[in-house]
């Protein structure tokens, strides 16, 4: 039976002008299941106090108990809208591991597949932006060209949002014949419609005045926190994996680092963070026209130096990949058995969530929601 | 003097996105209506390595379980029971060998299987597909387990019974030349 | 009352007030269903896609299937609500919404009541729809309701002054506040609506921006009156879920969507009689029989509720303190600049 039990509370202490709001696991706004504890004075924030883990998984403990190869679609599930991703710094670190060599045709894929992947997460980072202040449309449009994405997806890998398409050693299957053709066309589509979303949606004076000095991260705050990804550049520091620290081939592809400069406001605000998405886009575009023009026919089996057993030796290795969130980690430990020791995921969006406290303070309850949005968090990642 | 560039500024956006929106307005529509005017497999939109529902041959199938050591999420569930020499009528598999195992049971519960297609890698005998087929929900969660062995239970008690008579008389010949 | 038709049909008899009590009440029925489709149709076809395709031919009967799916939802009453207010304040606001109609001019031959300040009685009735939603945010017994309750009286409030501006303008430009002459100042075809300076000679080119600004500041306060985007903060969705009309379900709710529709026609008519010519036809003399007069007027009318839709799904929405800005520091100076102008002109012409 429960006892009684008494509550004593220091009425003198007790603050009598804040309150404090519940926005509720289901919401709206908050961009999966996430309960923030929000305290208010009136209608400024003082103190917001996330609290997560309502899709907890247990990935990581599960993971222990699958062989290498059964690992992948596990990873898929944890950023679910950027699979691709996902699956390589896995893939690359245990390709290190193994000592295998893959071939470039399969390098060239796979820096395709993960930009497509990158414009598809983006376009879905700027539609929900855009829907949580109140612009129904551009939502649609963006969303109407993401499906020319997952339809080529669908076409290489037989999944539209989760994959299992990145093989230790190489790739599931091979890309359809009219690959180079379809990567084309979707370059031209997403060019055109973000033109479009510029104008209707991120000049627009309204969303401006929303989102232009509103949540200023500047940059010693994030680079102590440890955000990484379109959040840290666009306080302004040029940190991007691909080109500070060069994995697979992406030493040969000309693309600029997109740095937030606060034309519309102060550098590091929400403005900030949504145009080095939109431009990343822009980039992104820029590297699949190269790669589609280097990228050799030869050899056609993506499945040459896929090993029969995974039995990697003993060690361990920290492999990482820039995420279209930020930098994804994992730190796997291998006991020489066909099954991993321990699986450790490190997630952008966990580490980019913890910052939120921070610059929500002295805003009003809509820029929180502004604010969130433009963190681009998914619950799927921070709860594993 | 920021007031009126704000001002004008507001007006002329907000002009600029109307006349987006107006455009659109009277452009093409991309909404595909299904089923009543358009089906993706029908139509052949749908591309023939999608990874939707699970289908086994069973004339392939000889109960190796590789299927079910790959599956990351353990929804396939096999029973075997060994084929005995006494046994007559036994079909050959669909590659021409014989067959040394009935599968009695081999049952995929589509709750579970989260469609990575890892158990259609693994098979020998290309057995286990996938194929695009998507419109198979029900109102019961007990009737997504499928079961595709295409013995019946009296068949299958049948051939228990035919394997355990087959094992009790190896023993008497042993226990005779003894 | 002399130049109402149905006053020459029937005479001073109970038939006469019954039918024109009717009239207006079918008008508004009815509207509210086409008004409802236009809503989901155009604002699929702005996105791209077809929008209800399935209940009847291409979509037309979905008015009446969501009529249907609020009439027959359970009666949800939260439990420490204010019950009488709970239930009264849905009815508040489209009695409000509809007292509006009874001094609209839909043609030269028919108005409900012919109000010689028809124009303040109008304004002063739109007032109804704060009381309604006050009552209906605090009734509900819920945060989020009253933070939305709270937020629409401070909109409403503050938004009712670049309006009251503007009718005063228009009042001292025409120097009468009843409807029917406002119209009737401006016949003679499309150069004398009120918006092109109304009759005068050459010099009212002069003011022709001051009413265009006159007619931009009206038309934007009306979105605000009417909560729709881009200040439809009452309404939150994205933030306080759906605002003071979280706790309703059922027939309540319809009223207070019915209430938002017909509020939308109310402030369209208005901004047609002051600016447009209400019923007049633009060719002047041609096409002017009262029939083709009510048919101008309606469509009209119907033209700026299609604008006020399409801004809808164009532009985001404008936070709270954001939204006093608007209206305190851009709209009420212009709107004051515009009615020294305007009274101005009117005094000499």
């Amino acid at each position: 039976m429960l006892e009684k039990k008494t509550i004593d509370i220091d009425f003198s202490q007790v603050e009598a002008e804040r309150m404090r709001v519940n926005m509720g696991p289901q919401h709206p706004s908050t961009h999966g299941v996430l309960r923030l504890e929000v305290e208010l004075d009136g209608e400024i924030v003082t103190d917001v106090v996330p609290h997560i883990g309502y899709l907890h998984r247990c990935f990581e403990k599960t993971c222990e108990n699958m062989t290498y190869p059964q690992v992948i679609p596990y990873i898929d599930r944890m950023d679910y809208i950027s699979s691709m991703n996902n699956e390589w710094p896995y893939v690359m670190g245990m390709e290190k591991l193994m000592g295998i060599e893959v071939p470039e045709r399969i390098e060239y894929i796979r820096v395709i597949m993960a930009e497509l992947n990158r414009i598809a997460n983006h376009q879905i980072a700027v539609a929900t932006f855009g829907l949580d202040a109140g612009a129904f449309t551009p939502f649609l449009y963006l969303f109407r060209d993401r499906e020319m994405i997952l339809n080529l997806f669908e076409w290489a890998s037989g999944g539209r949002l989760l994959y299992n398409y990145f093989w230790i050693g190489g790739l599931q299957r091979d890309v359809p014949p009219n690959f180079k053709e379809t990567c084309l066309e979707i370059v031209k589509t997403v060019r055109k419609t973000n033109a479009e979303v510029m104008e209707l949606l991120i000049g627009n004076k309204i969303f401006i005045e929303r989102t232009a000095n509103v949540g200023i991260l500047p940059a010693d705050v994030a680079i102590n926190f440890g955000v990484t990804g379109p959040v840290l550049r666009g306080s302004g520091v040029p940190y991007d994996l691909r080109k500070v620290e060069p994995y697979s081939i992406y030493d040969r592809f000309d693309f600029d680092v997109i740095v937030g400069k606060g034309e519309m406001g102060t550098v590091g605000d929400c403005w900030d963070r949504n145009i080095v998405r939109m431009r990343e886009m822009e980039e992104s575009c820029k590297i699949i026209e190269q790669a589609v023009a280097q990228m050799p026919d030869e050899p056609k089996d993506v499945r040459l130096t896929v090993p029969k057993r995974v039995r990697p030796p003993k060690g361990e290795f920290y492999a990482k990949a820039e995420n279209p969130k930020g930098e994804l980690g994992f730190y796997i430990v291998s006991d020489g058995s066909a099954k991993p020791y321990r699986v450790r995921a490190r997630a952008t969006s966990f580490v980019n969530l913890s910052v939120l406290p921070v610059i929500s303070k002295g805003y009003m309850i809509a820029d929180l929601i502004m604010i969130l949005g433009s963190l681009d968090i998914v619950l799927g990642e921070i709860d594993r | 003097m920021e007031y009126f560039k704000n001002i004008i500024e507001g007006l002329s956006t907000t002009a600029k996105g109307m006349k987006i929106t107006l455009n659109h307005l009277f452009g093409k529509k991309v909404t595909n209506q299904y089923p009543d005017e358009y089906h993706p497999i029908l139509s052949g939109d749908i591309p023939p390595n999608s990874r939707n529902r699970i289908f086994v041959d069973m004339s392939g199938c000889d109960g190796c379980e590789q299927c079910n050591k790959a599956c990351p999420v353990n929804c396939i569930e096999i029973e075997t029971v060994k084929v005995a020499p006494t046994d007559e009528n036994v079909p050959l598999m669909n590659d021409g060998k014989k067959r040394k195992f009935w599968v009695i049971k081999h049952e995929i519960d589509f709750a579970k299987c989260c469609f990575c297609s890892l158990c259609t890698e693994v098979c020998p005998t290309n057995a286990i597909q996938m194929t695009v087929e998507f419109e198979y929900s029900e109102y019961d969660r007990e009737k997504l387990k499928y079961n595709f062995s295409d013995l019946t239970p009296e068949q299958a008690a049948e051939k228990k019974r035919i394997w355990e008579e087959y094992q009790e008389a190896k023993k008497r010949e042993q226990e005779v030349k003894k | 009352m002399e130049n109402n038709f149905l006053y020459n049909l029937f005479g001073n008899n109970v038939w006469f007030y019954l039918i024109t009590i009717a009239i207006p009440l079918v008008f508004v029925l009815i509207y509210a269903l086409i008004a409802i489709l236009g809503e989901l149709k155009i604002a699929s076809w702005i996105q791209d896609r077809l929008g209800p395709m399935r209940t009847g031919w291409k979509g037309v009967l979905q008015p009446i299937a969501e009529v249907v799916k609020l009439i027959q939802k359970e009666d949800i009453i939260p439990a420490n609500a204010n019950k009488a207010l709970f239930n009264l304040a849905p009815y508040i606001m489209f009695t409000g919404a509809f007292a509006a109609y009874a001094a609209i001019p839909f043609s030269s031959q028919f108005v409900p009541a012919h109000l010689n300040i028809g124009l303040f009685y109008i304004f002063a009735v739109g007032a109804f729809a704060i009381i309604g939603i006050v009552m209906g945010g605090w009734a509900s017994n819920n945060k989020y309701s009253l933070l939305g309750a709270m937020r629409a009286v401070s909109q409403m409030v503050s938004y009712e002054i670049p309006i009251a501006f503007a009718l005063l303008s228009i009042a001292a430009l025409a120097g009468t506040l009843d409807l029917q002459d406002i119209i009737k100042q401006q016949e003679g075809g499309i150069w004398n609506w009120f918006i092109f300076g109304g009759n005068g000679s050459l010099i009212k080119i002069l003011f022709i921006p001051f009413t265009i600004s006159l007619f931009l500041v009206h038309f934007t306060s009306s979105l605000a009156e009417t909560n729709r985007i881009p200040f439809d903060i009452p309404e939150g969705e994205s933030e306080i879920v759906a605002g003071y009309h979280t706790e309703y379900s059922g027939m309540k709710f319809a009223m207070f969507f019915f209430a938002e529709y017909a509020n939308m026609f109310t402030v369209s008519a208005l901004v047609t009689i002051c600016f447009f010519g209400g019923w007049q036809s633009p060719f002047g003399d041609f096409l002017n029989s009262p029939i083709m007069q009510s048919v101008w007027f309606v469509s009209k009318a119907m033209f700026f509720v299609f604008v006020q839709i399409w801004l809808r799904w164009t532009l985001p929405r404008l936070r709270v303190d954001q939204l006093m800005f608007v209206s305190w520091k851009v709209l009420t100076p212009v709107a004051f600049v515009c009615f020294i102008a305007l009274s101005y002109w009117g005094l000499i012409k």
